[in-house]
């Protein structure tokens, strides 16, 4: 039996909540617990997200209390730390028969090219089933236990995954008469300036 | 190695039924409807595989107006998001925008001023009558009365948006709301005449009722069919009147009590089958406690600023955190989820897109059926497909 791996998500902002970062392996579980416990009763699951985090530095300000010539002052540092690249997805839980919530839910893939495999949890909520699809087309996340895992909203041929922030947009320009700005510096590129006969 | 490859082929294989022996019992037939059926309320496609008329297997497909809404979000400042959140549920442009406003305002932490919070109220109720309206136009229209109900629909509709365009400039893309308050103040002559509107529309509802509501051709039509039951309403996470039509008490305005909903006496109305003849029902009572709250906010709303004036639009920068915020849109459950990390724009922008989510359970009304009825549940379903495929 492994051992559930939970964290608790700190959220700054206001009113924000914070969340409940599960290890994939008991996510199945650790949902259907959520579900089916008679004081949760987390039985809809209204949003489901995926979040793109390529690998990056972050930096975080921390506060320290330092002796400057025997008079104590306090000084901020920033402390940098690599950032693994990974892929998240979100799963905003709430009860509709006891009326509370949300209940956040995080699932976190190893990494963001060849271990994007996470448990679907559709099997729980039917309601998650358009969204897992839509974050499996756009993000790439794989859910395993999908009853119908295929593209939600681009057309089959298309490579590649949108949402993701390393994402380039195909170079699609159209004539313009007057262009401008952005506009008359892709317009060089693809009109280069006709010479004089 | 892409994901693309580990996909299962697209359409559904065709099996053809078999008997006992193993022998095939006649031939099915699939059907692509749409994308510009008329009856699909926009570019939606269903796949519906049919032995003789009944429906044996449907799925839609989605993403013909699909223009990823959620990358050019997150690619633009916070305020300059607000004029697209219009373009989601082209229907109700004030309801998205206070959706997206009401989840910034969770972010930033900011106050919105009693009057502001009383004109969002007057213009959601507002939205709420209108879509309704149309709505119950429009699923009539699928049942074949073609024209005149929903030339009645939109002839009220048509008094709505004039109020709309009268405090907004704009008919349908209001792009009204703002981060702690609204964009403008409604003056007494507008209050004198959205009263007005509010007075006469309970005549409105009375005459399309007399026609409809013990309507034998209607209740043929609608009474039976589609039915969705309560477990599966909740598993699929349907939300709005569809959700209310089979009997679940779950209103965010009164869950939440988002916004100053906890002041106004109103009640829920609730269906008992889950058919179609109940969405229908739910509807029109729903429009007719929207009208009780509307007398009621513009009895009692006050004198005041109607923004925050510490709000800033320009240059906004929330700090760092994630916020979830949702309210209870004509179509359902409207949530937005935004991740800030102190830039101007934001990290992360999600919009829960209540017609997307409710058409999970699509097939499961289908199934059995008609093929006619497939339309109608379709209709009564509500959906706009700027929201659905985003």
């Amino acid at each position: 039996m492994p051992v559930t791996k939970l964290d608790i998500v700190p959220n700054d902002c206001p009113a924000g909540e914070r969340s409940l970062r599960v290890d994939a392996v008991s996510a199945f579980a650790v949902a259907r617990f959520l579900r089916d416990d008679p004081q949760l009763k987390l039985d809809y699951c209204s949003n489901v997200t995926g979040i793109d985090w390529p690998q990056a530095t972050v930096k975080t300000k921390v506060k320290k209390k330092v002796l400057v010539a025997g008079v104590e002052k306090e000084i901020e540092e920033t402390i940098e730390t690599l950032r693994s690249g990974h892929l998240e997805v979100v799963y905003h839980l709430y009860s509709m028969a006891l009326k509370h919530g949300p209940v956040v839910l995080r699932l976190c893939t190893e990494n963001r090219a060849d271990h994007t495999r996470l448990p679907s949890l559709t099997p729980l909520w039917r309601g998650a089933e358009f969204q897992e699809r839509e974050i499996f087309d756009l993000y790439g996340v794989i859910f395993e236990g999908h009853p119908d895992l295929r593209r939600l909203l681009m057309w089959d041929e298309f490579v590649g995954f949108p949402m993701r922030k390393d994402y380039v947009a195909p170079d699609d320009f159209e004539y313009e008469p007057t262009p401008h700005d952005k506009v008359l510096e892709a317009a060089k590129k693809h009109y280069p300036a006709e010479e004089p006969a | 190695m892409s994901a693309v490859a580990e996909m299962p082929p697209k359409n559904f294989a065709v099996t053809p039924r078999l008997n006992a022996a193993g022998e095939p019992l006649g031939e099915l037939l699939e059907v692509s409807m749409g994308p510009h059926h008329p009856s699909t309320h926009g570019v939606f496609r269903m796949d519906v595989v049919l032995d003789g008329e009944q429906v044996v297997k449907l799925k839609p497909v989605f993403g013909y107006l699909h223009r990823n809404h959620e990358k050019i979000a997150e690619g633009i400042s916070y305020l300059s998001a607000m004029p697209y959140t219009d373009r989601l549920d082209y229907f109700c442009s004030m309801t998205n925008n206070w959706a997206y406003a009401l989840t910034i305002e969770k972010l930033a932490g900011l106050a919105v001023p009693e009057r502001a919070e009383f004109i969002r109220v007057i213009m959601a109720e507002l939205t709420r009558l209108q879509n309704h309206t149309c709505l119950i136009g429009f699923f009539l229209q699928d049942m074949g009365a073609l024209g005149t109900p929903m030339m009645y629909a939109f002839r009220e509709r048509e008094k709505i948006l004039d109020l709309f365009e009268a405090v907004s400039g704009a008919r349908m893309m209001c792009n009204y709301m703002r981060f702690g308050g609204v964009r403008v103040d409604v003056d007494e002559a507008w209050l004198a005449h959205a009263r007005k509107i509010t007075g006469d529309y309970g005549k409105f509802l009375d005459e399309f009722e007399a026609f409809l509501t013990q309507n034998e051709i209607l209740l043929a039509r609608t009474q039976g069919v589609g039915v969705l039951s309560r477990e599966l309403a909740i598993n699929a996470s349907v939300t709005g009147p569809l959700l209310r039509a089979s009997g679940v008490n779950y209103d965010l305005r009164k869950v939440d009590h988002y916004g100053i909903y906890g002041r106004f006496d109103f009640q829920v109305p609730l269906g008992d089958h889950g058919d179609i003849y109940d969405r229908y029902l739910v509807r029109v009572l729903e429009m007719r406690e929207s009208l009780k709250i509307l007398q009621q906010a513009l009895r009692d709303i006050p004198a005041g600023p109607f923004m925050d004036p510490k709000a800033k639009l320009r240059g906004f920068r929330p700090k760092a955190g994630e916020v979830y915020g949702r309210i209870e849109g004509p179509k359902g459950e409207l949530g937005f989820y935004i991740i800030s990390e102190g830039s101007p724009n934001p990290y992360r922008f999600r919009v829960r897109p209540p017609s997307l989510i409710n058409l999970t359970i699509l097939e499961d009304m289908c199934l059995g059926q008609k093929i006619a009825d497939a339309i109608v549940i379709l209709g009564s379903v509500d959906i706009v497909l700027g929201e659905v495929d985003r």
